[in-house]
C-alpha cells in the first residue's frame, strides 16, 4: 500500500506530479514558441520560474480582504494535490481505489477555478471582478459537459471506481477505441479541459491583454507561485486523466505505465494545437458553444452509451 | 445593472504607449468611453522653431519610429510648396518607393498586433517574421532599418544602389506569397470571422463627422487618400488604385490594410522598375526660403498627415504646425465602442491603429482654483503625497 505520507509528498504524489506538470508545461511553451518561429525558454524554465516566485515579495493589497486573499493559492493547490493523489494512486495500488473516488477527483478539480473566483472578488481590483465573473461563466459552461462525458466510461464499466474502469480497459482494450460513444465522450472532455487549463481559446478570464491576467492580476510572489504551480500540475493531471478514463489507464507494469505518459502527452500536445491555432473567443461565444455544441455532444455520447454502442 | 468604470492605461499591456482610456462598463458591455492623452508630450513643434530648415526634417523623422519618413515627406511637401520648388523626377520615385515600403512594414506590424489582441499570438509572432526582410530592404536601400532619414526639403538625400533591385523583388514576391496564404486563412476562419465581423461598425456618416481618415475610413466605403485626390511625388506617375471595403467593421479594416499591402507591394515594384530608366540627379537646389506659408501633405499608413510650416525668411520656420491621422481617428472610439462587448473594446480601440507619439499634445492641467499649475507645483504635489503615503504607512 505504501505510506500516505510518502504517497503525498513525495510519490506520486507533490513531487512526482510537480516535477511532471512542470515538464509538461516547459514542452508546451517549447512547441508554442516553434508553432510560433520563436526559440523559446530552455525546457527547465517553468522550474526555474516557480522557484523565482517563491522566494520574490509578496504585496497584498491595502484595499484586499487579506484571509480571502490568501486562502486561495493553497486551497487551489490542496485541490489538485488530493485529485492527483486519487489519481496515481489507483494506478499504483489499484486497491485504494474507493466507491465514488472518480466523483470526489471531480469535486477536488473544481477547486482551482474556485479559488480563482474566490482570490479575485477578494483582491479589490474592477479587472479582477471582470474576470471573477468571466471564470464563473466558463466554469457554468464546461462543467457539465464535462461531466457528461466522465459518464460514458462510468456507464461501459457500471462502477463509480477508478481501479474498475482501468481494469476493465485492461481485459478490453481502450475505451476510445471500441465504443463510439467513448471516443465522443473523449472529445468532449478534450475541450472542456481545454477550458479549464485556460488554454486559447478559452483563456477568456485571464485575457492577458483585456483584463490583464484577470483574477490573478493583484497576486505576487509566493501567492502567485502556488497559482502557478497548481497550474502546472494541472497541465499534467487533465491530460492523464482522460488517458485514464478513455485510452486504457495508467496501469504499473514498467512498458504500460511508460506508454501512458507517453498517451497522455500526445494529448496534452492536441491540447497545444488547438491552442495555437485559435484566437481567444468572447465569454458569450464560449458560453454558447459549450451549451449549443459541446453539451449535445455529450448527450449523444450518453445516448449512444446506454444504447450499449 | 451597476455601473462600472474600467480603466485601460495609463501603462497597460494594450499598447506600448502612455495613453488613458476610461471604459464605463455595465456587466460586460460598454456604455461609454473617454479618452485621456497627454503623457507623452515632447514639445516637437516648438523644437522645431529652433532648428534651420534642413534640421527639422531630421526632427520630425523622430516623431514616431513607424512612420519615420511620413513626417518629413509631409514636412518636405510644405517646404517646397512654400519655396514653389520641384523636386527631380529620380527624387520622386525613391520618395514614392520608401513612403510605401513604410505602408507595408506598418501594416505587416499592425496586422500583427491586431493577432496579438485577439490572443492569437501565432498571428501576430508570423506576421512580425514576414515583416522582417522588409526591414532587411530599408537596410539595403537606405542604410537603416528605421529611421531611414532619406529625405531633404528638395529631394532625397542620397540616390539608390539598383544593384539590389532584384533581391528585393525576390523577397516582396515571397512576401506576397505568404500574405496570401494568411489572408485566406484569416478570412476562412470561422472563429476568427466570429471575433471581427459586425463589430465596432464605424458607418460612412460617422466617418464624415468625426473626420476620420486613412484605412479608418477607407474601411467603410469613403474613398478618401491624399496619394490620389491631391498627388505629390511620384504616385501620379504611377498605377494603382485605392483600397476600399464596404462595411466599416473589424473584418473590413483588417481586409482593407492587407489589400492596401498588396497595393503597396506593386507600386514599390512600378518605382523600381521606373527608377531603373529614369536617371539623373535627386536633389533640387534650395537657395532660401521666402517668406509666407507652406502645407505639405502626405497619406500616411495611418491616414493623411499635415504639416503647416510658415517663415519669415529666416533660417528657421517660425511656425510648425502637425496634425497626425491618430488625432482625428481616435474620437472615433466614442462612435464605434458603445454598446460593444468588453472584451472587443480592446481590439475596437486598436482598430484605428494608433500612435500616440504623433498625436499627443500638451494637456492643460488645472486644480480648478488656479487657472494652470506650473512645473513646481506639480512638483510639490508629488511631494505632498510622498509624505502622505509615508505617513499613512508609517514608513
Amino acid at each position: 500500500m505504501g505510506n500516505l505520507g510518502f504517497n503525498l509528498l513525495i510519490f506520486p504524489g507533490f513531487l512526482f506530479v510537480a516535477t511532471l506538470g512542470f515538464l509538461w508545461m516547459g514542452i508546451e511553451r517549447k512547441l508554442t514558441a516553434r508553432f510560433q518561429w520563436r526559440m523559446g525558454p530552455p525546457l527547465w524554465q517553468p522550474y526555474i520560474d516557480f522557484l523565482k516566485l517563491m522566494i520574490k515579495e509578496t504585496l497584498i493589497p491595502a484595499n484586499a480582504q487579506r484571509f480571502m486573499f490568501i486562502t486561495p493559492p493553497l486551497l487551489a493547490f490542496a485541490g489538485v494535490l488530493i485529485s492527483s493523489l486519487i489519481l496515481f494512486r489507483t494506478s499504483l495500488f489499484p486497491k485504494t481505489s474507493f466507491l465514488g473516488d472518480v466523483v470526489v477527483f471531480l469535486y477536488f478539480l473544481l477547486f482551482p477555478s474556485l479559488a480563482l473566483i474566490l482570490g479575485g472578488s477578494a483582491s479589490g481590483n474592477p479587472l479582477a471582478a471582470m474576470g471573477v465573473s468571466r471564470e464563473i461563466k466558463l466554469m457554468l459552461s464546461y462543467e457539465l459537459p464535462l461531466i457528461l462525458a466522465v459518464f460514458v466510461p462510468v456507464w461501459k464499466t457500471g462502477s463509480v471506481k477508478f481501479a474498475q474502469i482501468m481494469s476493465m480497459q485492461l481485459q478490453k482494450g481502450a475505451f476510445a477505441l471500441h465504443y463510439p460513444s467513448c471516443f465522443i465522450a473523449f472529445i468532449v472532455a478534450l475541450l472542456s479541459i481545454q477550458a479549464k487549463l485556460a488554454f486559447p481559446p478559452y483563456d477568456i478570464p485571464e485575457g492577458e491583454t483585456e483584463i490583464m491576467g484577470g483574477p490573478l492580476i493583484e497576486y505576487s510572489g509566493s501567492l502567485l507561485g502556488m497559482f502557478y504551480l497548481t497550474r502546472g500540475i494541472l497541465h499534467f493531471l487533465l491530460p492523464s486523466f482522460l488517458v485514464f478514463l478513455f485510452w486504457g489507464g495508467f496501469p504499473f507494469n514498467r512498458w504500460q505505465w511508460i506508454l501512458s505518459f507517453l498517451k497522455a502527452l500526445v494529448v496534452f500536445l492536441i491540447m497545444v494545437v488547438i491552442k495555437n491555432i485559435n484566437p481567444r473567443i468572447r465569454i458569450d461565444q464560449a458560453v454558447r458553444f459549450f451549451w449549443s455544441r459541446v453539451f449535445v455532444l455529450g448527450i449523444i455520447a450518453m445516448g449512444l452509451a446506454i444504447a450499449g454502442w | 445593472m451597476a455601473k462600472a468604470v474600467i480603466p485601460i492605461g495609463p501603462y497597460h499591456p494594450l499598447q506600448e504607449e502612455p495613453e488613458h482610456f476610461l471604459l464605463t462598463v455595465e456587466g460586460e458591455k460598454v456604455v461609454d468611453v473617454e479618452v485621456h492623452i497627454g503623457y507623452n508630450h515632447r514639445g516637437i513643434e516648438k523644437l522645431a522653431e529652433h532648428k534651420s530648415w534642413q534640421q527639422v526634417t531630421f526632427l520630425v523623422a523622430r516623431i514616431c519610429g513607424i512612420c519615420s519618413t511620413s513626417h518629413p515627406i509631409a514636412y518636405c511637401n510644405a517646404v517646397e510648396n512654400l519655396c514653389r520648388v520641384e523636386i527631380p523626377e529620380r527624387a520622386k520615385y525613391i520618395r514614392t518607393l520608401v513612403g510605401e515600403l513604410e505602408r507595408i512594414h506598418s501594416h505587416l506590424l499592425w496586422l500583427g498586433l491586431a493577432g496579438h489582441f485577439l490572443g492569437y499570438n501565432t498571428v501576430w509572432m508570423w506576421v512580425w517574421k514576414w515583416r522582417e526582410p522588409v526591414l532587411d530592404i530599408f537596410e539595403a536601400l537606405t542604410g537603416n532599418r528605421n529611421h531611414y532619414d532619406m529625405l531633404l526639403p528638395g529631394g532625397v538625400r542620397r540616390d539608390l544602389n539598383e544593384e539590389y533591385f532584384p533581391w528585393v523583388r525576390k523577397e516582396l514576391g515571397e512576401l506576397k506569397k505568404n500574405l496570401e496564404m494568411l489572408s485566406k486563412a484569416i478570412l476562412d476562419d470561422p472563429v476568427i470571422i466570429s471575433r471581427l465581423k459586425g463589430i465596432g461598425v464605424l458607418t460612412p456618416e460617422d466617418v464624415k463627422n468625426y473626420g476620420a481618415v486613412g484605412p479608418t475610413a477607407r474601411a467603410s466605403g469613403v474613398k478618401i487618400d491624399v496619394r490620389k485626390d491631391d498627388p505629390y511625388a511620384a504616385y501620379d506617375l504611377i498605377q494603382w488604385e485605392v483600397a476600399t471595403c464596404e462595411n466599416g467593421d473589424l473584418l473590413d479594416k483588417v481586409v482593407v490594410r492587407i489589400l492596401e499591402i498588396f497595393e503597396s507591394i506593386k507600386m514599390v515594384e512600378e518605382c523600381m522598375d521606373a527608377l531603373e530608366k529614369v536617371k539623373g540627379e535627386v536633389m533640387a537646389t534650395i537657395k532660401e526660403v521666402p517668406p509666407g506659408e507652406g502645407i505639405g501633405r502626405h497619406e500616411a499608413p495611418r491616414g493623411e498627415t499635415f504639416h503647416y510650416v510658415r517663415s519669415d525668411g529666416g533660417s528657421s520656420p517660425i511656425r510648425h504646425k502637425v496634425r497626425a491621422p491618430t488625432y482625428v481617428n481616435l474620437p472615433t472610439c466614442k462612435a464605434t465602442l458603445p454598446g460593444s462587448q468588453l472584451a472587443d473594446a480592446i481590439i475596437i480601440l486598436a482598430s484605428i491603429d494608433p500612435c500616440y507619439c504623433c498625436t499627443e499634445r500638451v494637456a492643460v492641467v488645472s486644480d480648478k482654483k488656479k487657472e494652470y499649475l506650473t512645473q513646481e507645483d506639480l512638483i510639490k504635489l508629488s511631494w505632498e503625497k510622498t509624505e502622505k503615503l509615508r505617513r499613512k504607512y508609517g514608513k
